[in-house]
């Protein structure tokens, strides 16, 4: 599998400079595009778009209190995807966030109810256990990668369908993460409800609660985006990502870093599931299917961010106002899932403008190319 | 234990639905192979054969016919393969990212569609050979399933003579093995991907219409549930090659069909063994495989002329 280590890396900037308003008409474009089928669908299923539109904005912004939950909601999101932006640099394709995020939210979920102590030792401890099991999850991808080439798109797909049982599993014993209050009905297959004392606090602004979670999330970002932007280790990383073949000719442990960058990737989604847990978002105690996508819809956010930390925070929260808002959807009569198609629109809207532009500079190069020396060359592509 | 393993392998059921599952994973693996010789991993299969599951309920609802469900299945399969080849083999975009992509918007489109529109049950005629099926064990398997199921039967080896008895197959060949000598002699690099791709759209999209019609009889929205990720895992499993492939189904289709059979003969292994055991068997074979066969050299990476 040697070969698929050399490929570059999953969304190399390619955006033309040159010609900025061009740019700005092509993505533009996209967008509408990717609104109006959405607009088509809905309507085509009786139901209103500006109906829709209304909806979604009163339950991520309008309504009283509402954007305190959002941006609550985008903190998951965000921190899965800034994982996902760090290993996609270093031209690893992790897609098991999904799975990250539930064992992190269960290794999380066992130490909120297990450790003793004050408060924020127990958030603290819970957040770092969220990333162990989050990171371990992929650390089992990095491993198979390391040892025998196994190409690590596959296995963190499969791995996100054996963490579903595997957290089920957990949720049926007592000794793991299952509800140790016998009498309550339906204990099995529920965790325990996290106590008070080991909820992340919440931050009230303007009638607002924000979870701190938030916080930890923009915390991290920053973090993240200062190693990647300014540091060697970060140069390092995008080296790999480029060339694997140069990043080694320079000294870079290609073999190493990519696995620690893989396991990087796990643990931020596995403190993304903690923070779902104890941001108290998703509800107060783990459940089957505890994760809701937030896996999924955070490497959404770290495709259409096109690989830069600083431009995952407004997708993160966009996502996270289709997420709010499609609450308000039933109102409407329309299938909240709608959202979800909205969201993958997107990313596939704006896969389009860059690839667009490539083209059209490779062939301008050509044909400069050519008048300089008559021989045919042949077209591109 | 042996007594269990016993009845286990002496039940007719458990052949029954070890064929069903392996055709629906050689549906869509064998597609796969295609593509994968033509040198893209197209992780889009997971959302061919939803959108070929979804394509066979809208055909049945349109004309209340099995044959025609069939067709809108491998139409609609074909359709994201078009997406996929043209995203990624066209305008090069990168392939997992549209196959990603891809998969997202075809679960969330469909069952979008599916809770505000509503479909009847669709289910294909079962067909049975006779003499063959009165096979004891596995005459009823093999021989008396829904007709679509039989189309396995003619396209592997119609895929087989298409990749290795035609010039166009030697062309796919080529450029998943070295696209840059494939250009130079001439063969158009990007056209012969997305052919393939096609292919694997046509071929997974009939497979998600035989899940509905010939297994499940309706459309849910978590029905493929990851197995076309497991047809991946078969072609890595094969070692790129048809045979292996088709081996890689049937044991696929067999662990599948173990995780049904072991409660429905009455031995009690914790859901949660059963739930995980085809991934956990697809990840350790995968992992036991991957490194003794050798791979398409170009597979996965993507060709732009004069950059690489």
């Amino acid at each position: 599998m040697r070969d698929l280590r050399n490929r570059p890396g999953l969304l190399t900037g390619r955006l033309s400079t040159k010609d900025s308003s061009l740019t700005f008409a092509l993505y533009a474009l996209s967008l509408l595009g990717a609104l109006v089928i959405s607009g088509a669908l809905v309507a085509a299923t009786g139901g209103s778009a500006p109906d829709v539109l209304s909806a979604l904005l009163d339950g991520s912004v309008r309504s009283p209190g509402a954007w305190g939950l959002t941006l609550t909601t985008a903190a998951p999101l965000l921190l899965v995807a800034i994982g996902t932006i760090v290993a996609t640099r270093a031209g690893l394709v992790n897609i098991g966030q999904e799975g990250q995020v539930l064992i992190g939210a269960a290794f999380a979920a066992y130490a909120a109810v297990r450790l003793g102590g004050p408060g924020w030792v127990v958030v603290t401890g819970a957040l770092l256990f969220g990333a162990v099991g989050g990171g371990a999850w992929a650390g089992i991808a990095a491993g198979l990668r390391a040892w025998r080439n196994v190409p690590e798109v596959l296995t963190t797909l499969l791995l996100t369908f054996i963490a579903f049982p595997l957290v089920t599993f957990g949720l049926s014993q007592a000794a793991l993460i299952a509800d140790r209050d016998t009498t309550r009905q339906n204990q099995l297959n529920t965790g325990e409800i996290i106590p008070g004392t080991a909820l992340l606090p919440d931050v009230h602004l303007f009638g607002n609660a924000i979870d701190s979670g938030f916080l930890v999330a923009i915390g991290l970002s920053a973090v993240l985006a200062y190693l990647i932007s300014r540091t060697l280790l970060g140069t390092r990383v995008d080296m790999l990502g480029y060339n694997p073949r140069a990043a080694q000719r320079f000294g870079v442990a290609a073999g190493p870093l990519s696995a620690a960058v893989l396991i990087g990737s796990g643990a931020t989604a596995g403190v993304a599931g903690a923070v779902l847990l104890t941001g108290g978002a998703a509800g107060d105690r783990l459940v089957f299917g505890f994760s809701g996508n937030f896996g999924w819809d955070g490497l959404l956010v770290a495709l259409l961010a096109r690989n830069r930390i600083l431009v995952a925070l407004p997708v993160a929260l966009i996502f996270a106002m289709l997420r709010t808002g499609s609450s308000f959807l039933a109102a409407t009569g329309v299938d909240r899932k709608v959202t979800e198609v909205v969201q993958a629109l997107l990313v596939l809207a704006l896969l389009i403008p860059p690839a667009v532009l490539f083209i059209r500079d490779r062939r301008r190069a050509l044909r400069s190319s050519n008048q300089k020396t008559p021989a045919t060359a042949p077209e591109a592509t | 234990m042996f007594e269990a393993l016993g009845t286990l392998v002496s039940s007719e059921a458990l052949y029954i639905s070890a064929f069903q599952f392996s055709v629906l994973f050689a549906f869509a693996g064998c597609g796969e192979w295609v593509a994968e010789r033509a040198g893209t991993l197209n992780i889009s299969i997971e959302g061919m054969l939803i959108g070929g599951a979804f394509g066979a309920v809208v055909g049945h609802q349109m004309t209340s016919s099995a044959i025609a469900g069939l067709l809108v299945g491998a139409f609609f399969g074909f359709l994201i393969g078009w997406f996929q080849a043209n995203l990624s083999h066209r305008l090069t975009a990168n392939q997992f990212v549209v196959g990603l992509a891809l998969n997202v918007l075809v679960l969330g489109l469909t069952a979008f569609l599916d809770s505000s529109i509503g479909f009847d049950p669709a289910r294909a005629e079962v067909i049975e050979v006779p003499v063959l099926v009165d096979i004891p064990l596995v005459g009823t398997a093999l021989f008396g399933r829904p007709w679509p199921a039989y189309l396995i039967y003619p396209l592997v080896p119609l895929l087989w003579w298409a990749v290795f008895r035609t010039r166009w197959g030697l062309e796919v060949r080529s450029v998943g093995e070295n696209p840059q000598a494939a250009d130079v002699s001439g063969i158009h690099v990007n056209a012969r991907r997305r052919q393939a791709i096609y292919i694997t759209g046509v071929s997974a999209g009939i497979g998600g219409a035989f899940l509905v019609l010939g297994q499940v009889g309706s459309f849910q929205a978590g029905m493929v549930n990851g197995r076309g990720f497991i047809a991946l895992a078969a072609v890595i499993f094969g070692g790129w090659t048809l045979r292996g492939t088709v081996i890689g189904c049937v044991l696929f289709g067999f662990v599948e069909a173990a995780t049904i059979s072991i409660p429905a003969n009455g031995y009690s292994i914790d859901p949660f063994i059963l739930e995980a055991a085809p991934y956990v068997v697809a990840l350790t074979v995968v992992l036991a495989f991957a490194t003794r066969v050798r791979q398409p050299r170009a597979l996965a990476q993507p060709f732009i002329r004069g950059l690489t």
